[in-house]
């Protein structure tokens, strides 16, 4: 038993002294799933590895809100050189904190619906969020926000909360937006087909795939993910006539990096068609600057909203608190 | 009555209250001296009207989790007491299992029999009615119930093992009834138990947070927890986040207080634990209620774990290599943790058990404290506090295991305790009279009578150990994930099939870790 | 009431023990015997707590033997553990007249005579940790007469007492005894304390229970057995 236990320890030890070896080394910090073998972290490290001639180490810390924490936490000390992961929602507080630097990058060829001009962070991937329903189940979905909001009585949603997941701020944003200083009394009305708000995105869409509710909050993307890895064409995406909001991934660097050559390399990198081309099926999310005839198939067959959302990041960030109450009030009472 | 304490027991015991202190009150003042180093706005402390209401949901989910777990645990514990059946040793091993799911693993196997389309909304619809829907507080009762119904019914069957068996044998010579013997034996002992496990039941409820959201139906079911989460994570507001830890561990102080204060152990004295016949059970009411008690824990308990078993066996092929190496991980710091765990919780338990009144349970309220810790704050205190010095990845593995130690000692000295002050009252006097001391006092004295709940509290360290995913996901260095952390990351990247296996996995061996510290320490004992 | 060991055969273990005799009612018993040989075993198996392999146990003619203990015709002292240590005495005690406690004005009048006659008067509040030993098997005692079940087993209760208040403890037993009109069995394993109060003594020895015999005429013409367990 104490010899397992040593061997055991050793064994830990060992897989954390690795990964310190060999030259130049380039640290980013990122989501969780970003790393998993499914993830896009695997394929694009070896990518990059090739290229570079140096060790890009990968550093999953939670989910995006979680990463950003972790830099605030760590400030001028971090060994991170490059975070990967925030989103629009996050993007002003990052900015605020002043451990970012300017990207200094002239991002080429960006497939976002709308336009990117912010000089801190660059965009990799991104999405239109959307309530993804089984057409086995449902076979008819809403048009629409209000129609989500006023019709359709027996339906059934699962959502995220805004106060510990970056989907569920988001709704909460769209919501905002679509329905401007009516946005509580349809939050009331929703609430009834509301079944229950989750912590993050797994839980809600593990209960949606379980059969809890009709539809879940995830992305316009998602069923692309089951028609490529399961042959499963039923999972449908509702396009909503009246806007679906947008989520964009950035990637930022950090002003204390040592390895400020090597991480501008890697910017240019996360532009470039090799790291693009690895996003679709690894991250399911549409990526920033990938020609569209250069998508897989099933990406390229998926409808898209006609209108883009998406408020800018310093205005989410002055909207949030008071969006978060309205929903809490609303739903509580 | 104080006792001169054994030095041995005494520093481990010190050890024990530091690294309790190092998960509580260390991580909070952290989090107050570093109050300006985030973005935080606030530098004084606000209480909204939907903290008011957070609380006091916190409150009575709490409440009503922990009483409703140990008043249905007692009916469920004497039946498995007096009861010798097919399968008995493995159904009270079994027991353990709920308590240690990762919680969505546990949200899954409860949806699939509760859910609306669960196995027993299906039977309804099937039989013409309505679906059932348990989100609200039902649901999250339910869960909390699911969780901590077996661990009541654990540390109250300990207790009804307790019971000297010639009580029993007197009270069947002078023709107690079943109500009389109650009263008289089974009061009594649950009046000193079951405060202990009510508290212990309500402090964990109410640091819970993502089973409340799952199940709870919407922001009214919100608990603290989630707010201290939403400072750190998207206010960026430590001093936000160290108030709330504070009203989080007053909580707790005050439930502690309110419980154990009423609370006296009861010296039912010494015994041989002979074997005898318990005539009282073979009534027919009473085997009829025996057999109704333990049927109902074998389907309440058994259907959701069945059915995390059936979703996830068939995935067991598919899982991705990342999956082997996390499982080292996991076992490796379950079982530094639970090395740790059990030392220091035997010897603090030994400590409050000779300690005098007053001390005793001041020391025994604080140790509770660790409960009311969340996670989160602990990890940010910690990591803030440590990183000025070394890098975090360094100590993974030392602040994990503390940590996890540390976080399981409240579990640990409750079910310890009973059984120290019990082997203090009985062999104190010979113990002192002999002079034993130091390593032998243990070995000889303490080790052989708290073998068995020892075992039982190494099981539930090592299988929260493995389960965890608080703290180390702050410290982790890359490449490295333990178990929960590729379930989670699985089932972000949409692997929902592989988290599945990978889930089911863990929470085999984390069962299978549990199973063999307990089964170890009751080998050759009675419950 | 008397008591009939019919063809009885007991068995814990490896250890066997037969036993077929007749005790007479409203006489005093002594079992006396090597230890280990099952003085107590037979005991247990009178007061029920030890089911049969075979045989039947009769009290005043009917049959005992697949009945609980608390519904047989009699009352044990063990050797310890004789009272509740978390009950106070007199609470200890008035369990003998109703294990509920709810007593009348009447009962628990008795019960306090009962305390005083056991010689516990001003001892009624304590709890059975604050007694000395004697006091408290006197508790044990008094909670037995409470009981008035017509037959009265003493495993060796009072074994653990100093000569002087063991004769005490013996005599007032053997007072009540006469008061009460009960059938006492005693397990011993001291020739004196039969000789004190016992009109017959049976011996265990090797597996087997001997016929009762005068206790006076057992020790003054000693069998073969009895010689080689008093060693001489």
């Amino acid at each position: 038993m104490k010899k397992f236990l040593i061997s055991a320890v050793a064994c830990v030890v060992a897989q954390t002294g690795g990964a310190f070896a060999g030259g130049q080394t380039l640290t980013v910090y990122t989501y969780d799933s970003f790393v998993s073998d499914w993830g896009p972290g695997p394929q694009i490290e070896a990518a990059f590895e090739r290229s570079c001639a140096c060790d890009l180490k990968f550093v999953a810390a939670g989910d995006g809100a979680a990463v950003l924490s972790r830099i605030l936490l760590e400030g001028e000390r971090t060994e991170a050189d490059i975070v990967l992961g925030l989103d629009t929602n996050l993007t002003a507080a990052a900015r605020k904190s002043g451990l970012f630097a300017p990207h200094g990058q002239e991002p080429k060829g960006l497939t976002l619906p709308i336009e990117w001009n912010d000089e801190y962070f660059l965009p990799y991937d991104w999405g239109y969020f959307a309530f993804v329903y089984d057409n086995t189940r449902l076979p008819e979905a809403p048009g629409s926000f209000k129609e989500l909001v006023e019709e359709y009585p027996d339906l059934s949603i699962v959502i995220q909360d805004p106060r510990s997941s970056t989907p569920g701020l988001g709704l909460v944003l769209w919501m905002k937006m679509v329905h401007g200083d009516r946005a509580a009394s349809a939050w009331s009305a929703l609430d009834s087909k509301i079944v229950t708000v989750t912590k993050g995105w797994s839980e809600a869409y593990s209960m949606f795939l379980d059969g809890e509710a009709d539809m879940v909050l995830s992305y316009t993307t998602s069923p692309a993910y089951h028609a490529i890895a399961e042959g499963d064409s039923s999972k449908k995406a509702a396009i909503f006539a009246d806007g679906n909001y947008l989520q964009v991934e950035v990637a930022g660097k950090l002003t204390s990096t040592e390895n400020g050559d090597l991480a501008d390399k890697f910017l240019a990198f996360m532009l470039a068609d090799e790291f693009q081309s690895i996003i679709p099926t690894t991250n399911w999310m549409y990526p920033a600057a990938l020609d569209r005839n250069s998508l897989p198939q099933e990406f390229a067959e998926l409808p898209v909203p006609e209108i883009a959302l998406l408020y800018e990041d310093f205005e989410a960030e002055a909207l949030r608190k008071d969006a978060i109450a309205e929903w809490r009030d609303a739903l509580t009472r | 009555m104080a006792r001169r304490a054994n030095p041995l027991i005494a520093l481990a015991g010190a050890a024990a209250i530091i690294a309790v202190a190092l998960v509580t009150l260390v991580p909070v003042a952290t989090l107050w001296i570093n109050s300006d180093r985030l973005l935080g706005r606030s530098a004084e402390f606000e209480v909204s009207a939907a903290d008011i209401a957070a609380l006091r949901f916190t409150l009575l989910q709490a409440f009503l989790s922990a009483a409703i777990s140990v008043v249905l645990a007692v009916p469920v514990a004497r039946a498995i007491f007096r009861r010798k059946f097919f399968g008995r040793e493995l159904l009270i091993s079994v027991l353990g299992a709920p308590f240690l799911l990762p919680v969505i693993v546990a949200v899954i196997g409860l949806l699939a029999v509760w859910g609306r389309s669960g196995w027993i909304s299906a039977v309804l619809i099937s039989a013409g009615y309505e679906r059932i829907s348990i989100y609200g507080l039902s649901g999250v009762l339910l869960a909390h119930v699911f969780f901590n119904l077996p661990l009541a019914t654990r540390i109250i069957l300990q207790a009804w093992s307790r019971i000297p068996a010639e009580h029993f044998r007197l009270a069947e010579q002078i023709g107690m009834s079943p109500s009389d013997q109650f009263r008289h034996l089974e009061w009594p002992m649950l009046r000193s138990v079951a405060p202990g496990a009510f508290l212990l039941i309500a402090l964990i409820c109410a640091s819970s947070f993502a089973v409340v959201l799952a199940l709870g139906g919407g922001p009214r079911a919100t608990t603290l927890e989630l707010a201290i989460f939403e400072a750190i994570r998207f206010d960026f507001d430590l001093g936000r986040a160290a108030s709330l830890a504070l009203v989080q561990f007053a909580i707790g102080v005050a439930f502690a207080v309110v419980v154990l204060a009423g609370n006296r152990e009861i010296g039912f004295g010494g015994g041989i634990q002979l074997n005898f016949e318990n005539w009282s059970k073979n009534r027919t009411w009473a085997i009829a209620i025996d057999a109704f008690a333990i049927g109902s824990l074998i389907a309440f308990v058994g259907l959701p774990l069945l059915a995390i078993f059936l979703e996830g066996v068939g995935k067991l092929p598919t899982l991705p290599p990342e999956t082997w190496p996390a499982l080292i991980n996991s076992i490796s710091i379950a079982m530094l943790s639970t090395a740790v765990s059990v030392f220091l919780g035997l010897a603090l338990s030994v400590r409050i058990a000779s300690l005098s009144r007053f001390p005793g349970r001041a020391v025994e309220i604080f140790s509770m404290l660790a409960l009311s810790a969340s996670p989160l704050v602990i990890g940010t205190g910690l990591f803030l506090l440590l990183q000025p010095f070394v890098s975090p990845f360094n100590l993974a593995l030392p602040v994990t295991a503390l940590v996890n130690s540390a976080m399981s000692m409240p579990l640990i000295v409750r079910i310890l305790l009973p059984a120290c002050r019990r082997t203090v009252e009985v062999y104190g006097p010979l113990v002192d009279s002999l002079g034993i001391r130091g390593w032998s006092a243990i070995r000889l004295v303490y080790w052989p009578s708290l073998r068995s709940p020892a075992g039982f509290s190494a099981g539930i360290a090592a299988a929260l150990s493995m389960g965890d995913l608080g703290v180390v996901a702050l410290f982790a260095p890359p490449e490295f994930a333990t178990l929960p952390l590729v379930v989670y990351r699985l089932m972000g990247a949409y692997r929902t099939d592989q988290a599945e296996g990978a889930a089911l996995l863990l929470v085999m061996a984390s069962f299978a870790l549990f199973f063999a510290f307990d089964r170890g320490g009751r080998l050759g004992h009675h419950a | 009431m008397d008591i009939t060991l019919d063809r009885l055969f007991l068995r814990i273990g490896g250890f066997e023990l037969r036993a077929n005799c007749r005790l007479e009612s409203n006489r005093a018993f002594a079992l006396i015997g090597p230890s280990g040989e099952g003085k107590t075993t037979l005991l247990q198996a009178i007061a029920g707590f030890l089911s049969p392999v075979s045989g039947r146990i009769e009290f005043g003619g009917r049959d005992f033997t697949n009945i609980r203990p608390s519904e047989r015709p009699t009352t044990i002292l063990f050797q310890e553990h004789n009272l509740f240590p978390h009950v106070s005495v007199y609470n200890n005690a008035a369990l003998g007249v109703r294990t509920d406690l709810r007593l009348s004005k009447v009962q628990r009048h008795h019960v306090i005579s009962v305390l005083d006659r056991v010689g516990l008067s001003g001892l009624r509040d304590r709890m059975p940790g604050e007694l000395s030993g004697g006091q408290r098997q006197r508790v044990a005692l008094a909670r037995a007469l409470l009981r008035s079940q017509p037959v009265l087993l003493l495993d060796e209760p009072f074994a653990a007492l100093g000569p002087g208040l063991r004769k005490e403890m013996l005599d007032l037993v053997a007072e009540i005894r006469a008061e009460y009109i009960i059938t006492l069995v005693m397990v011993t394993h001291e020739p004196a304390d039969a000789l004190r109060i016992a009109d017959y003594t049976l011996l265990i020895c090797k597996g087997r229970v001997s016929p009762p015999s005068d206790t006076q005429e057992f020790f003054a013409h000693p069998s073969v057995e009895l010689k080689s367990y008093l060693g001489l």
